[in-house]
């Protein structure tokens, strides 16, 4: 009895510090990581490279899904709207949904899945086969070569996916509230800019992409470096990146949300 | 294996279009475009009660927006409402007996203030107070004293 209640505290100390241990190397790492990103303007072909695997490939997914949630709430809105005589209102009530929360939100999501996960993948396999260990025996800095570009071209692509997906749903949001239910162009269009605010509503939702950016390609990365050199070892830091970036992204939403839109 | 221009053609067009988006946003979206209070001038205003006003309500005349509310205080004098109202610059030949209601547009909709044009010559120079206020309608107020005279007048 006391035997396994000893054996129970010992397993969630070992836990604990397995925990803070992985918590303490993730910010080691991004330190190092800061450090070589300076290094970054001679390697601007490097950066290029990454920008496309991680910023041009997920465009595709990006609009599609914008365009597809713009038009569902453009439809939802509707239904409500229409009740009180508001579907007026719908360019609004799309414009704000999308520009402050499901925009950063949801491209982070995708994000992490399209672009992070390959990431992860990509320097997992690169530590299986050992290519990170050569790259140190040739003393060329794998933070250098392999991090930093991978880390900056997330930095750069998140606040720019978070935006076209932002304005392609507000199209979408367009065509299904003025082309298919018939809401007036002109009260969409200028409800909408009577009542979204370019500081309120827009930078911060653009602050926003930019934290959620730097939280999933931390996130992506670092489980790449700290993946256990197995095939199964890959496959779970994958796994631990999809997930603990929607954590991450869900948590912090609600907190920057209560920040900059819960006191008025 | 795609070509390295290729690729830098990619790059260079995703971020055009990401930028684009933002711009879009910016301009098209929010109100940015719709009215600028750049040059624009401050007039005040007293109101007994504002009802439920908000800073950056718009300001109209006429129906047409030409400014908006950009700052609420309580004056601790005189226990009204302080509101400071940004008018646009092209919009500076206000006569000196304008006077300032506050209006709510439909029946839920959010309150506005109105501004009616008086009759003088002499017009309202940056910075002046409008002498002539018409608080917000309170419902509870209007709908309280319909019952107390309905209760009333059944007597």
């Amino acid at each position: 009895m006391l035997n396994s209640l000893l054996g129970w505290l010992q397993g969630i100390g070992v836990k604990s510090i397995k925990s803070v241990a992985r918590l303490g190397r993730g910010n080691i790492f991004l330190w190092y990581t800061f450090l070589s990103l300076f290094s970054l303007r001679k390697e601007f072909s490097l950066l290029v490279k990454q920008m496309y695997a991680v910023g041009v490939l997920s465009v595709q997914i990006i609009l599609v899904s914008g365009l597809t949630v713009g038009m569902v709430l453009g439809l939802q809105g509707y239904n409500t709207l229409v009740d009180f005589g508001a579907e007026e209102s719908l360019g609004q009530m799309v414009a704000l949904s999308l520009v402050r929360e499901m925009g950063p939100v949801l491209t982070a999501l995708l994000f992490a899945g399209r672009a992070g996960s390959a990431l992860t993948a990509e320097i997992g396999l690169m530590k299986v086969t050992e290519q990170l260990p050569a790259m140190e025996m040739m003393a060329v800095d794998p933070y250098k070569k392999v991090i930093a570009p991978r880390f900056m071209a997330g930095l750069i692509s998140m606040p720019l996916l978070a935006a076209i997906f932002s304005a392609v749903g507000i199209i979408g949001g367009y065509l299904v509230g003025v082309g298919l239910l018939g809401v007036d162009a002109g009260a969409f269009w200028s409800q909408m800019t009577s009542k979204v605010d370019l500081y309120d509503d827009i930078y911060n939702g653009v602050i926003k992409s930019i934290i959620f950016g730097f939280v999933a390609v931390w996130i992506a990365v670092y489980e790449g470096f700290d993946a256990k050199p197995t095939t199964e070892g890959v496959s779970r830091a994958t796994t631990r990146t999809v997930v603990n970036t929607a954590f991450a992204v869900l948590g912090l939403d609600f907190i920057l949300t209560a920040l900059m839109f819960g006191g008025a | 294996m795609i070509s390295k221009s290729k690729i830098e053609l990619a790059v260079g067009a995703f971020v055009v279009a990401g930028i684009a988006a933002l711009f879009m946003l910016s301009m098209k979206v929010s109100n940015l475009s719709g009215f600028s209070t750049k040059d624009g001038y401050d007039l005040t205003a007293n109101f007994e009660n504002i009802g439920g006003l908000k800073v950056r309500a718009p300001v109209m005349m006429a129906g047409v927006r030409i400014g908006e509310v950009s700052e609420i205080a309580l004056n601790t004098e005189t226990f009204e409402a302080d509101v400071v109202l940004k008018l646009g610059g092209q919009y500076k030949q206000l006569p000196k007996d304008t006077s300032a209601a506050i209006f709510t547009s439909g029946l839920l909709g959010e309150q506005y203030i109105s501004l009616e044009p008086g009759g003088e010559e002499v017009t309202l120079q940056p910075g002046d107070k409008i002498q002539l206020s018409q608080s917000a309608m309170v419902l509870e107020q209007v709908l309280g004293q319909f019952i107390f005279n309905k209760a009333a007048g059944d007597e």
